[in-house]
């Protein structure tokens, strides 16, 4: 029931004679009205039983839900009929009497323990089919690399370079702020603890480090997975919507090799270059902060950095690149292929594209860490 | 004379260098269903969304309603958009609700109505395009394309509007579900006394329900009147239009279907 009153809408009249056998309406019925009319008929149709006469010469305009009112009130009443009706209301009235089917109801939801049960138990399912689907399209990836290779197509080097601008190139400004920043964030905080020891110039070890080994190229990752594995899940997901990719199928082109091998190759190949950008940007910061802070000049700043950063840190950092690269790629792309249906699901599947890229690059680093640690690199 | 509903005048629509209208004029009178038919190109889309405030135009002045369209946001405007549907050619459902809980959104906007009075009403309507009860708890992603013209024109239809734009409304659907739908836009017509704003590029729906039909070219209306008057028409562009095979075809099963299959025309 509607909680507050109709706009007024004065045009509205109903009436009830005494013995409660016709009804009369006057003036305008429609949608405007409807909400006022539904309380009032039921108000005083309450109490009534049995047929009615339904006086309708009074009536000046009427629309559908008029209509659908008047007709509600001769179904439930059987025997009831109209008096004097205008050949329009009567057009009106048969016409939503036409339509009279209730629509199907959606079921009905579950009880709240087994419907988060249920939900836990597909949640479980959909990780591990998400996991093997994953392993099955890095393989489809190969296979197609392989075919692409073997048949003497080759790599689409311009799919690759377009590529290579829209992931590399146009993702500098925003990595190389994020790892300026980063630097001198590491270092200021560095120094505050290190300054209780006397030992600030130990922040030159931090810094270099930390960027090489770890830092410049995890969260060089993170910015690549948020910008391009959504976006390449976004641009395939839309294609697949627009039949994009059946079409390619049809002519005989497969999707893999046109769209998922120049995404992956650009990132492998731009990967290292933005993460070793990112690990000198971050340098930079570390550097100037020292120098402004602590009084380090940048030469010897340098001097010191090459004296504590072995050259191995640098390879492990680089040496993670192209797989991260690797992994962000082919993560976006299967997420576009598994995209169907409507709008909506290109968004769901851009949001878990990312969230799964940024996991599986935290985990492979943990990875790398374990496994370069264990060879003895410290 | 009555006041035209749709009043455009002067209407001109450029894009960079690419002039869609130049001086356009068009009015479109209460209770009639005007067809709006042209090449690929032409801009009949591009002139409903003029009219119904969705582009604003580059110059001239538009009324919807004796309400005023360009020069501000029509489309913030409730008296306009209370009183028009309009069913776009993908059918532009909301992709997040079911086809019942489309219909209702305009009701929910503009009414305070009783829960079952709104779902009666979205009940109503889905049957009145001839959708089944099933259709209702469906998304728009569940439908097949005519199934979703249907719903789209449900949803068009939820506020009996006075005035309705359709754009294309067969295209994409089999020709039985086309003329089902023309019978539909035509009863609805009649017994809702509604005014049609009508793109289309099926000869056979100008036949069978416009009241009138104006042609687009060279960035004008060069021509609007019944299809019969039009088939005598002299433009390069409407000639080869009316009386084409298609035409000629589409015009013998209207005359065939008024019983007056001995009329030649064109």
């Amino acid at each position: 029931m509607p909680d507050s009153p109709q706009p007024e809408s004065p045009g509205f009249h109903l009436s009830l004679d005494q013995d409660a056998r016709r009804l009369s309406l006057a003036g305008r019925l429609g949608i405007a009205e409807a909400g006022r009319a539904e309380t009032e008929l039921a108000a005083a149709l309450g109490s009534v039983a049995g047929a009615l006469e339904i006086d309708l010469s009074g009536l000046e305009r009427l629309d559908t839900v008029g209509a659908w009112l008047i007709h509600r009130t001769l179904r439930d009443r059987p025997g009831s009929e109209l008096v004097a009706p205008s050949p329009q209301a009567k057009l009106l009235i048969a016409e939503v009497a036409a339509a009279d089917r209730p629509l199907a109801q959606a079921e009905p939801p579950l009880p709240f323990v087994v419907r988060e049960l249920d939900r836990l138990g597909l949640y479980i399912i959909t990780f591990c089919q998400t996991l093997i689907a994953g392993l099955g399209f890095i393989g489809l990836t190969i296979v197609s690399a392989w075919q692409a290779a073997k048949s003497g197509r080759g790599v689409r080097w311009r799919a690759v370079t377009v590529q290579m601008e829209q992931v590399g190139v146009n993702a500098l400004g925003i990595v190389g702020l994020m790892s300026f920043l980063i630097g001198i964030v590491l270092a200021q905080q560095g120094a505050v603890q290190l300054r209780q020891f006397g030992a600030e110039v130990f922040v030159i070890n931090l810094v270099g480090r930390a960027t090489f080994r770890e830092l410049g190229i995890l969260l060089t990752a993170i910015m690549v997975a948020g910008r391009s594995a959504s976006a390449f899940a976004a641009q395939i997901g839309s294609m697949k919507l627009a039949e994009e990719v059946d079409a390619m199928r049809t002519i005989g082109l497969d999707p893999v090799e046109m769209l998922v091998l120049p995404r992956v190759i650009a990132l492998v190949l731009m990967m290292p270059l933005l993460a070793f950008y990112a690990s000198i940007l971050a340098i930079v910061g570390g550097g100037l902060f020292a120098w402004a802070d602590l009084g380090i000049p940048p030469a010897t700043f340098a001097q010191r950095l090459r004296e504590v950063v072995p050259m191995s840190d640098f390879w492990i950092g680089l040496s993670k690149a192209p797989v991260f690269g690797a992994i962000i790629a082919i993560i976006g792309c299967h997420q576009g292929f598994m995209v169907s249906g409507n709008a909506e699901s290109v968004g769901q599947r851009t949001t878990l594209a990312v969230v799964q890229a940024i996991f599986i690059v935290i985990v492979l680093d943990a990875v790398f860490a374990v496994f370069y640690t264990a060879l003895g690199f410290n | 004379m009555a006041e035209p509903v749709i009043r455009v005048r002067g209407l001109v629509n450029r894009f960079g260098a690419q002039t869609v209208h130049d001086g356009l004029d068009l009015d479109v009178m209460p209770g009639e269903i005007l067809g709006v038919v042209g090449g690929s190109g032409t801009g009949k889309s591009v002139l409903m969304r003029s009219i119904i405030g969705l582009q604003p135009p580059t110059e001239g002045e538009i009324h919807v309603l004796g309400r005023q369209v360009t020069g501000h946001d029509a489309t913030q405007d409730p008296e306009l958009t209370r009183q028009w549907g309009v069913l776009f050619q993908g059918g532009a459902l909301f992709s997040g609700l079911t086809v019942a809980e489309n219909v209702q959104v305009p009701l929910k906007e503009y009414f305070r109505l009783s829960d079952t009075l709104m779902e009666e009403i979205a009940a109503y309507k889905v049957a009145m395009v001839g959708l089944p009860p099933e259709a209702g708890p469906k998304y728009p992603s569940e439908l097949s394309g005519g199934m979703r013209k249907r719903a789209a024109l449900a949803r068009a239809l939820s506020l009996d509007p006075k005035l309705l734009f359709l754009d294309e409304p067969t295209a994409g659907l089999d020709p039985i579900s086309a003329d089902g739908f023309d019978t539909l836009i035509r009863t609805l017509a009649q017994t809702l006394q509604l005014t049609v704003f009508l793109i289309t590029h099926d000869l056979d729906t100008l036949n069978a329900i416009c009241d009138r039909v104006a042609v687009i070219a060279d960035r004008k209306i060069i021509a609007s009147g019944t299809v019969a008057e039009l088939t005598r028409f002299d433009h390069p562009w409407v000639r080869e239009y009316f009386g084409g095979p298609r035409g000629r075809a589409a015009a013998r099963a209207r005359d065939v279907a008024h019983g007056g299959g001995l009329v030649e025309v064109g």
